[in-house]
């Protein structure tokens, strides 16, 4: 199950584990990612946290915890190749996998069709 | 500040139609970048040629009241050898406030005008604060006449040097920090070899109404590519070159800000500039703080207003530039630390969101400059 955020994050859902990242349209704003600050394996956060930090070559912008959770591994592949962010921000560029804590939180998010539409309405 | 309230340069209309993302700078709508994106803009500049729409920045002619030497009336409030500048020779120079802090940096460079007026070039953030300084401590003895009507455009890389001499041969002959009138596509233009970027390249002086055109003609070379404000800021940063209001301001010195090369040695000798008596004192002493280099051990980009702190974790300064290197291939930073601490190779630690990472101070320029200096025989 694929779900996203109005803050054009991104996540995959399988039981009760979710994969996060951000989408191409924010790696797109953004620009070239030149750093990742991934959280640490283990933290646990409530929903709009501070989870992440991404670094473009122009700025800094914050990644905010889509839902509650636990952190149970994170990308260590953007470390040194921060740039998948941009080249493959839909698989390869994902931030971290968070043990969801109240699955009632995905249905307020937005499924590919309705993320599409309120992109859409941005621009 | 509205859009509609933004300034725009001779040159807008095109930054939009080449896709340029336009933000407010400095009072204009500027292009921060174009759809290459900085990364690559600022590669792009490095390997072939860049172009920057400059033209917010105050261009004027400082001209003398009396029939005596225009530069001679600036120096008392520049430390550069101006009186010496020959016609078509330029010099970085500072404008000092009265306790020898650095209101603005500023290129000075002397005309072939018989009456040895200066052409002279400002930051676009402190233009009328210059002029109003220029006209207040200045006024009985110099006109200052902002040139409204030209824009101003950079062409910078190991290439601009081929791109420009294709359009008038004349212009590889300048060396570095030269200037000379050149006619390029049948209009007289204000040329000089000089930039911000580090590289080789130009600074053309262009009558507003011809400026697209020449533009237009610039990038139908393959070797030239539009280049925005990000990159023209992660250019600069990898050559340590100092952003006036970021790396500097009006409360430190040319020694504090480590420009004292912009003072010349007989201008040290004689003293005779406002702030002197501070500026010479910190060039015997050293002074308190001052400002150098900064290099990030890990991948963190330290960005303006990080916290410097000793090893113990106790603030000692602040970051004034700082972000990625795309040249250099990682972060890149300046900043002001005490006397103690501005040995290259001292270890410092910075403050990026609540988390200490280890940095070293470090020389400048992280990229080498590769200016085309005249060869002296």
């Amino acid at each position: 199950m694929l779900k996203f955020t109005e803050e054009h994050e991104w996540l995959e859902v399988e039981g009760e584990i979710a994969t996060v990242g951000i989408t191409d349209y924010a790696q797109n704003a953004l620009g070239d990612v030149v750093f990742v600050e991934l959280p640490e394996v283990g933290a646990a956060y409530e929903k709009g946290d501070e989870v992440a930090v991404v670094e473009s070559v122009k700025a800094a912008s914050e990644v905010y915890a889509p839902l509650a959770g636990e952190i149970v591994e994170v990308n260590e592949a953007l470390e040194g190749e921060p740039g998948l962010v941009n080249s493959a921000a839909l698989d390869a560029g994902w931030f971290f996998k968070i043990k969801i804590a109240d699955a009632g939180e995905l249905d307020d998010m937005m499924d590919e069709t309705a993320y599409a539409e309120f992109i859409e309405g941005l621009d | 500040m509205t859009d509609e309230t933004l300034l725009k340069t001779p040159l807008y209309d095109m930054h939009v139609a080449a896709g340029g993302k336009m933000v407010p700078f400095a009072g204009y709508a500027m292009p921060v970048q174009y759809p290459l994106g900085i990364m690559k803009e600022h590669e792009f500049c490095r390997a072939k040629a860049g172009l920057f729409d400059v033209s917010h920045m105050g261009q004027c002619y400082i001209h003398s009241k009396d029939g005596s030497d225009p530069a001679a009336a600036i120096e008392k409030i520049m430390p550069g050898a101006l009186q010496v500048l020959k016609p078509g020779k330029m010099r970085y120079t500072l404008l000092l406030n009265d306790e020898g802090g650095i209101e603005d940096d500023l290129m000075v460079t002397r005309t072939h005008e018989p009456e040895g007026t200066l052409y002279v070039v400002v930051n676009a953030a402190c233009k009328d604060k210059d002029y109003d300084i220029l006209e207040e401590k200045l006024g009985d003895l110099i006109t200052v006449e902002p040139l409204e009507d030209r824009a101003l455009i950079a062409l910078q890389g190991p290439k601009a040097e081929e791109v420009l001499a294709a359009l008038a041969p004349e212009a590889a002959e300048l060396g570095f920090m030269e200037a000379t009138a050149i006619t390029l596509e049948g209009v007289v233009c204000w040329v000089s070899r000089s930039g911000y970027t580090g590289e080789d390249g130009y600074e053309i002086s262009v009558p507003e109404s011809e400026a697209e055109a020449l533009c237009k003609r610039l990038l139908a070379s393959d070797d030239v590519e539009w280049i925005g404000l990000g990159a023209r800021d992660s250019l600069r940063l990898e050559v340590g070159l100092c952003l006036s209001g970021h790396d500097f301001d009006a409360s430190v010195t040319p020694v504090a800000a480590n420009v004292t090369f912009a003072i010349g040695k007989k201008r040290r000798e004689a003293g005779d500039f406002v702030g002197a008596d501070r500026i010479l004192k910190e060039l015997a002493d050293g002074a308190s703080s001052s400002r150098v280099g900064i290099l990030p051990a890990g991948r963190a980009p330290a960005r303006e207003g990080t916290i410097i702190a000793d090893m113990d974790g106790n603030e000692i300064g602040k970051i004034t530039s700082g972000g990625f290197g795309p040249t250099f291939g990682g972060p890149v930073a300046m900043g002001y630390v005490p006397k103690a601490y501005t040995e290259v190779g001292t270890d410092v630690q910075l403050l990026i969101r609540g988390k200490a990472h280890p940095a070293k101070v470090a020389s400048t320029p992280f990229v080498e400059q590769r200016y085309k200096r005249k060869q002296v025989s």
